[in-house]
Parts: C-alpha cells; structure tokens; sequence
C-alpha cells in the first residue's frame, strides 16, 4: 500500500519525534544547537544550578557575534557590559566542554553564517538557536527555528525541545526574477503581501521556478526572513544546488558517508500530491526591487512605488500606518525613492554573505559614495571577509569611502555601538526596522544588498536598475566564474 | 523555578496597537545582561524615555499613575512579533505584568511566556472590540483570570472561557517547568539515538561515518 505523502516539514518531523504522549507536546530531537552570546547565559546558569550537564556537546557550537564589536579585535572592548558577556560566552563553552569559534577564530561570525559555510548545517536536519533568524538554514532543507532562553537550557541539557506540531505553508514563486531583482526583494515582497503575521503556527515551504534558480546563499536570504513574516521556520527542498555547495565543507560528510548523505538528502523533497495546509503564488516575473516604508517588515513597496497614505488602508490598519509614518517623518504619497539617507549599512545574517559583499561591490566599484554619507560594509563571518578581501572586494568599498569591518551582527541589532543616531535614516540590507531597532530613534528602510549600494552612491533611496551598468553586472554576481576556497 | 499560579484578580492595561514587537517590548540594548535582574525598568523603554532620556510627554503607557502595579495588558493582535528574545516576557513579568489578552501573539513570543508562567490569552476580534470597549468605559474595574477553572470574570459579573495549551497549564499551575518532565523520559530520548546516530561533531571536521 503507498504511503500518504508528505511534505518536507513532515519528513523532517516524523523523522525526530522521540515520544509523542496524548495531550502534550511531542518531544523532538534537535541535531544541531546553535549558540551565541546574548540569549544563553542565563541558561547555563540555569544548568548549574541544577547540576545538570550539556547532554550532547559534539552537537552544540558557538560563536560571538551580536555583542561583539566590528573594530580590528586588538581593540579592547569599551563596553564593559558586552565584555562581561563576551567572557562569560567563553568561559560557559569552558565548562560545558562546547566547541567555541570566539574573538581572534578564523571561523567566528554571525552563527547563521558560520553554520553553512562549516558546512554543520545540513539538509533534514532539526537545527535551533536562541534566535528567531534561524530559520536561515531552512534553506537546506534542515527544520530549523529560533527559541527562547528557557528553550535553550532545555536542549543543552536534553538535545531535545517540546513542541506543538505547526501547520504548513506553500509558498510558491513562479517564474524568471527580472534582472536587478533578487531575494532579498522576494521575501520583502511576500511579506508585504502576507503581513508580519500571516505565517504565524505555520512552517513555510517556498517552492517555485523562481526559487529553484535560486544560488544557496540567496535561498538563505529567503528564509531568513520567513519569522519576519510570523512564520517560525522557512524550508527549501534540496538539490543539485544544496549539495554542491555543501561538498568539501569542513564539516559535511566526506568519501562513502557523502555519498550515503546525499541518497537520504534525495528523499527529503516533498511527495507529488502532499497536501499544504495554505498555498499562494507569487509572480516572480511581475517581482521589482522592494524597500520598505514603515516601522515593521511588511511594510514595504516596489522600490519605483509611493508610501501609502493611511486612506488607502482598511480602517483598523491606518492608525498603524499613521504611527509609523509619524515616526519615520515621511510624507504619504511620496515617491519612496528619491528618500534621503544619513547611513548605509550592508551586512547582517540576511546579506552578509560573500555573495552579497560581491554584489555591493559591483555597484559601488569605480563609484563613490555621496558626499556626508556613512557607508558601513561589515561581512557576515570572518570567513566571508577573507574571501571578499581575496577577490578585493575591501579595496572598492574603501575607495568608494564605505567602512569595512570585522564580522558580527553589528547595526542590525545596534548592541555592539555600531548604531543610528536619532532621527538618521538608514537603508540597510538587514531585516527588521522596527522602531529603535537600529539605535533609538533612527529610523530603517529595508532593502537588497544592490538597492542599499545604489543609494549609497547617490545619498537617496535609489532603483539600482536606474545606475548604468548595475543590471548587467548583478546577473553574473552571485555565480562568479572563479571558484570560491572554502 | 517558578511559583505555582492559579489565578490573579487586577484592573488592566490597554494598549490598543497592533504589531508590538519584542524590540518595543524590552530593546535590544538591555540584553547584554548576563542574568535577570533590572528588566522591569526597560520594558517599552523607548516608548517612556526620549532619546536624551527625558520621560516622554505625556507619559506612555505603563507609566500613568493608575496603571501602576496592574497585573493585566489589553493589546492588539500580533503581540511579541519580532527576536526569540525571552527578555521579553521576564520584562513583562518583571514589571508585575501576569497575563495578556490579545487576538493573536507571535509563535516564539508566546511559547516563552508560557514558560515564564505569563498567560497568553488569544480571544475573537469580536470579544477583542468588547474587552477593549469595557477597559475604556471602566479602567478601574477588576478582572479576575483563573486558570485552573479557565473563566475570565469581569467588572459587572460578565464571564467567559478561555483556551491555553493544556500542558502550559498543567506545568503552571503546578508551577514547575519542562525540564523534569522532559528528563523524566531519558530512556525514550536513549533510543531514539540508538537508531539515530549524530548527522555532526562540532567537535571534529569531516566525520567520514
């Protein structure tokens, strides 16, 4: 008798339930834990103080990346609180006997960045992190999703978590991207669309042609940005693309366990006929470069659109709009380019990928930046700033005049200095604007890595499709004919 | 651990806004602590205080005299959007705050309040216009929320059921947490990894297994 079919999520899951008792949730075995240094202190404290031991520390890796400063590390650190916790990081993974990649490692970086390129993310896989952007490895093919403190406690000490068993979302993008459109500007767009909650309960599979032709690191773009739209974790089906990236990575399978690996990769995509509990389609054709407007990810339009005036909107959504237009200072019914900028920031776990540093430095090459403009490039992993340097990527930034920093999560979460100053304007590649978001006060516009490098060269919200050469240049970005050193 | 919670009787906090995200509730600065402690003073800190650290005008929120010390907020659907941070809810519930009413909450917000022994409570929008509707003609009424018997009863009488994970419940009431259940089943975690042998060491490059 054929088996019912299933979706990749249900795979994933069946796959890791260890006990599923009538009336509580299933326990679900974790593969790979991810830690950093501001959501776990409390709980390895919490472990001491039950004299309980990280059950599994072979499974467990940690690095320090959003407190951390981008100054060249023998810089000491100013802020003592981010010191503290700095230390405390080290001396926890010390303890508790788990590999840590700290301040000085050739391997340190944001942890979403630093767990694909180890090559430790891996397809079917349950990953968790105490940060709700892990649901950038979903782009594996791994089921992963961020936790809380207690969460985390929890996994150190059982490799396990508890959990309700969510629904699934079919997101499907059809279709070629136009040039100069990428996928930061898909999830930009399929946020718009569904709104900063309409993913809640649910995990996301995006399927699609346009999704399929996506590059791995623009796949993970893609499902980082899944929580920005209320849904825990983002899935994407792997394939030719997943492996190839992975093969040779420092920690994939190598010889006969690759291979063993790959036939069970081969299985994970969902059945012909599986069921979704919701499904839309996007027009990947119809897609346009997108920034946002507002004071949450959903708030955002084609970059060639208007911010919207709180008339347009139902009833019970223009005191929103309203708010967050009075915040952002902008005028409804204005064209969102033209818009001008204090800051640019390009970086963070959304876009600080090498291909996303290549794809600034095509805009920004033989370019300057506008005059009273701060251009902060700051690469994701130390990783991604070896191989941006190698291919110099950090001699166009700085003689276009943008900063290049050490790696770490930096003005996307504004806790290492690295911040807006009240009332600024920034355009920036990372995935929340959310109020005091990027410093208190400053005020965040949403877009790719080749929409913020376009602004930076002309100081206003710029269609990097309007600059001579940008559209030619982004097609062969993200597939460089030289092979990358991993 | 936390302390068994049964039920709490208190007047209530409205703030009717959509979309209030985890860095509206505790921002992102407060959380290079390495414990716990002074959380109540950054909740919606940026809502209370100007950038140069003036108390805003007129005060926010939680900062009118009469909402001192209630225990209860009224908001609007799609509260704790945004980071995993757990700060959040030992914000809320640092500042005295034990259960919130709300048309939706966001996924990781609401597992983490839960475990904090904080109520999520997901009502209709229609019961969600009614609630709001009552806390403005009477903002001093009190509003009992008992979890054993899962009754809201308010000012004039008025009650009505609730949902709420039985298992959160069940862990709440007893005021205990998951770990123990959790360790209590070793012995099926045991097997599980039997059949199933570790995809990764983070400890060692390249397993060849």
């Amino acid at each position: 008798m054929a088996e019912k079919p299933r979706t990749l999520f249900e795979k994933i899951w069946d796959d890791h339930v260890v006990a599923s008792e009538s009336g509580a949730p299933a326990i679900l075995a974790i593969d790979l834990h991810l830690v950093h240094e501001v959501t776990s202190p409390q709980a390895f404290t919490g472990l001491r103080e039950r004299g309980l031991k990280v059950r599994r520390p072979g499974q467990t890796v940690a690095t320090a990346d959003h407190s951390i400063p981008t100054l060249d590390p023998s810089i000491p650190i100013a802020d003592e609180l981010a010191a503290k916790q700095l230390r405390q990081i080290e001396e926890n993974c010390r303890e508790f006997g788990i590999p840590f990649h700290g301040r000085g490692s050739p391997t340190r970086g944001i942890v979403h960045v630093i767990g694909p390129e180890l090559g430790l993310t891996q397809p079917g896989m349950t990953i968790v992190c105490g940060d709700s952007h892990t649901a950038t490895h979903g782009a594996f093919g791994a089921l992963a999703f961020g936790i809380g403190t207690s969460e985390i406690e929890m996994v150190l000490t059982t490799q396990t978590l508890l959990q309700r068993k969510p629904k699934t979302f079919q997101v499907r993008v059809s279709g070629r991207l136009q040039p100069g459109v990428g996928a930061k500007d898909i999830i930009l767009a399929l946020i718009a669309e569904i709104g900063i909650g309409g993913g809640t309960g649910h995990v996301i599979e995006y399927t699609g042609d346009a999704i399929r032709a996506l590059s791995m690191e623009e796949r993970m773009t893609v499902c980082n940005m899944s929580i920005e739209g209320g849904a825990r974790a983002g899935l994407i089906a792997p394939d030719e693309t997943t492996f190839e990236y992975l093969r040779g990575r420092e920690f994939a399978p190598q010889g006969a366990a690759w291979d063993a690996a790959v036939a069970r990769w081969r299985a994970l995509p969902s059945d012909e006929g599986a069921a979704y509990d919701r499904t839309i389609t996007i027009d990947g054709e119809a897609l346009e470069p997108m920034v946002t407007y507002g004071t949450n990810p959903g708030m955002g339009v084609p970059v060639t659109g208007r911010i919207p005036a709180p008339a347009d909107l139902e009833p019970d959504a223009r005191e929103d709009l309203a708010r967050a237009l009075a915040y952002m200072g902008l005028e409804p019914g204005k064209p969102i380019a033209g818009q001008k900028l204090d800051v640019v920031f390009i970086g963070s776990c959304t876009n600080g990928r090498i291909e996303d540093m290549r794809a600034a430095a095509s805009v920004l090459r033989g370019r300057r930046v506008a005059s009273g403009l701060r251009v902060l490039v700051v690469p994701g992993s130390q990783q991604v700033k070896k191989q941006a340097e190698a291919e110099g990527l950090h001699e166009v930034f700085r003689s276009a005049g943008a900063e290049w920093r050490e790696s770490g999560c930096s003005m996307c979460i504004a806790m290492n200095g690295d911040q807006l100053e009240p009332g600024q304007y920034g355009i920036s590649t990372s995935n929340r604007n959310f109020q005091g978001r990027q410093g208190m006060g400053g005020r965040t516009f949403l877009a790719s890595p080749l929409t913020a490098a376009a602004s930076a060269v002309t100081g206003v919200i710029t269609d990097p499709r309007t600059l001579p050469g940008v559209v030619s240049q982004s097609a062969a970005v993200s597939r460089p004919a030289t092979v990358e050193a991993h | 651990m936390p302390e068994p919670f049964v039920s709490t009787t208190s007047r209530v906090i409205s703030i009717p806004r959509a979309n209030i995200d985890t860095d509206q509730i505790c921002p992102a600065r407060f959380l290079k602590i390495t414990d716990k402690n002074g959380l109540a003073d950054a909740l919606f800190f940026d809502w209370r205080f100007t950038p140069d650290g003036r108390r805003r005008e007129p005060v926010s929120f939680i900062d009118e005299p009469h909402n001192a010390g209630r225990q209860i907020l009224l908001v609007g659907d799609n509260f704790g959007a945004g980071s995993s941070r757990e700060h959040a809810p030992w914000a809320l519930r640092a500042w005295g705050i034990r259960a919130i009413f709300s048309t939706s909450f966001a996924d990781i917000f609401s597992g983490n309040a839960l475990k904090n022994a904080l109520l999520p409570i997901v009502v209709s929008p229609e019961r969600h216009a009614a609630l709001l509707a009552l806390a403005a003609a009477n903002p001093d009424g009190q509003w009992t929320i008992d979890l054993e018997t899962q009754q809201v009863t308010l000012p004039g009488g008025d009650s009505f059921a609730f949902e709420i994970d039985p298992f959160a419940r069940t862990m709440i009431l007893a005021g205990t947490d998951e770990i123990g259940y959790v360790r209590s089943r070793l012995p099926a975690i045991e097997a599980w990894e039997a059949t199933h042998p570790a995809r990764v060491d983070t400890r060692e490059a390249a397993p060849t297994r």
